[in-house]
């Protein structure tokens, strides 16, 4: 379930401020939406949330809500809009991380 | 895709709501006889989800404001107010909410929903920041679509959150608006409103608080939630509506700040649509008038909200987590809620349903709102009938009177 995806591009860009590895936002982000998922298809990163799993809008936001205060970052309401699949919430996070 | 492809999921979840055999969304009050009967499906039948809070929708003073009204001015202003729309009468209408706040300006609208609309919406701009309690009405998730502003929500009635999201936008630039509402639609709670005073103090933003369910029955003099806590002050905008307590329909917004009136030609709800009738007007007016003269109204509201809440609580309901005008009622899911519901309909006692995606945390609800002229006997014979229809669906149980179905 836990999608490991420590990549050299992100390590580069992260190691400056911040020691948050991708492989730790993936992991949460896929616990939270485990409940939701379909059938026996994991939750990976290339999962469109809002598609792929049986969760509705107002528990993406609720789950967002969780991720916020996990990670110590604000997400937007009108950037949540524009995540469509896991990786991309996994990345908005790692990157609002990084400018704290 | 077709046009209502995209509406797929909730047509199936509204054809489930339809197999119980009314639809809750299309409920007809064939004749309504008072603010606590009207004759539905032919049956007469105790109204107890009206949000007409003091019952004044038939109170002979404001019926006689608005006939007069009518009789003088006409059944509609046919323009906006920034137009042929701004009579004396709405002009008076805002001075007297103004004043009823001790507030220096006040501005009203044709509806509650257009007032949070338009003000939340252009009070924050670009660049500026709005922080909006999660169990916000969708008036106000509406304005956030509308706004240019980040909008970021907080946990519901949860002070630390509001201030961690406050905190993490340390000195970046821009005006912080924080949302809040007096009492909520769906459990009635209260928001702990001292306390989120205090971290917008701390953070220096702005608070604006919806009083739509608390206007009239909190406070000594029924200001709402922001006179029962002791922070008017505190409060940098109020909205509120006519179509509650006030028995008719129309929205204000009221605020000390000097350079409000600016709105007026900015906030587009406000500028773009016909202002409210002079019998609407008239009637409000009254019904403001007798807020303030019949402090018992706030007194026999509680009183009966006492008898529902404490009956259903004694029977082992799951309810709201407090006291209110809402008596919100949890049900285990969406068909029970809906089973529930129209269970009550036949027995002859209309309350609303909520059930998700309207509801916070998917939760489904039998939503009572109480009126000051309410019965007791009319109060004491619904959670009878609530008692013996939950027992036969096993939402409570018979004798240890524990609570089974329903979580939050
Ligand atoms: C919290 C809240 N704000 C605003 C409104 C809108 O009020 P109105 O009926 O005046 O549009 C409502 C009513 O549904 C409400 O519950």
């Amino acid at each position: 379930m836990i999608v490991e995806n420590d990549g050299i591009a992100d390590t580069l860009e992260l190691r400056r401020e911040s020691t948050l590895a991708r492989g730790e936002v993936m992991g949460e982000i896929c616990h939270h939406l485990a409940p939701f998922q379909v059938g026996e298809k994991p939750v990976a990163g290339d999962t469109v949330i809002a598609k792929d799993l049986t969760i509705d809008s107002l528990a993406i936001m609720d789950m967002v809500m969780e991720l916020e205060d996990r990670f110590d970052v604000s997400i937007p309401m009108n950037v949540v809009a524009e995540i469509h699949t896991v990786d991309q919430l996994a990345d908005t996070i790692l990157k609002l991380h990084a400018r704290r | 895709m077709g046009l209502f492809d995209r509406h797929a999921g909730l047509l199936e979840a509204y054809r489930d709501v339809r197999t119980t055999g009314y639809d809750p969304f299309q409920i007809r009050m064939e004749r309504v006889l008072s603010p606590t009967e009207a004759i539905i499906n032919g049956r007469k039948t105790l109204l107890v989800g009206t949000n007409n809070y003091f019952g004044l929708t038939f109170d002979p003073s404001c019926m006689e404001a608005a006939i007069e009204a009518i009789r003088a001015e006409g059944t509609g202003t046919t323009g906006s107010r920034i137009a042929n729309g701004s009579y004396s009468e709405h002009m008076a209408l805002e001075q007297e909410i103004a004043e009823f706040y001790g507030k220096k300006h006040c501005m009203v609208f044709t509806t509650g929903y257009q007032a949070n609309l338009g003000i939340i919406s252009t009070l924050a701009g670009e660049g500026d920041q709005l922080l909006i309690d999660a169990d916000s009405h969708a008036s106000i998730y509406d304005a956030c679509k509308m706004t240019q502003a980040e909008v970021v929500r907080f946990k519901h009635n949860d002070p630390s959150s509001l201030e961690a999201r406050l905190r993490r936008l340390g000195d970046r630039p821009g005006n912080r608006v924080v949302v809040l509402e007096g009492i909520y639609s769906m459990l009635g709670d209260t928001a702990p409103l001292r306390e989120f005073v205090d971290v917008c103090k701390k953070y220096n933003a702005y608070v604006l608080i919806d009083e739509a369910h608390s206007l009239g029955a909190l406070g000594e003099t029924g200001r709402g939630l922001c006179e029962s806590t002791g922070v008017i002050d505190d409060c940098h905008f109020i909205v509120g509506t006519f179509s509650k307590t006030l028995g008719a329909i129309g929205g204000y917004c009221v605020s000390d700040d000097p350079d409000f009136d600016i709105l007026r030609v900015t906030v587009r709800s406000y500028m773009f649509t016909a202002s409210l009738p002079p019998s609407i007007v008239a009637s409000v007016r009254q019904a403001l008038k007798v807020v303030k003269a019949k402090p018992e109204l706030r007194k026999q509201l509680w009183d009966n909200v006492a008898t529902l809440y404490d009956g259903l609580a004694a029977q082992g309901f799951k309810l709201g987590p407090e006291h209110g005008p809402v008596v919100g009622v949890h049900l285990p899911d969406r068909m029970v809620a809906i089973g529930f519901w129209r269970a009550m309909l036949d027995a002859g006692i209309y309350v609303n349903v909520a059930v998700p995606p309207a509801t916070p945390n998917g939760v489904s609800l039998l939503r009572c709102s109480v009126c000051a002229v309410h019965t007791p006997e009319q109060l004491n014979h619904m959670v009878e009938v609530m008692t013996g229809i939950g027992r036969q669906l096993g939402v409570i149980d018979d004798r240890t009177r524990r609570v089974i179905g329903g979580a939050r």
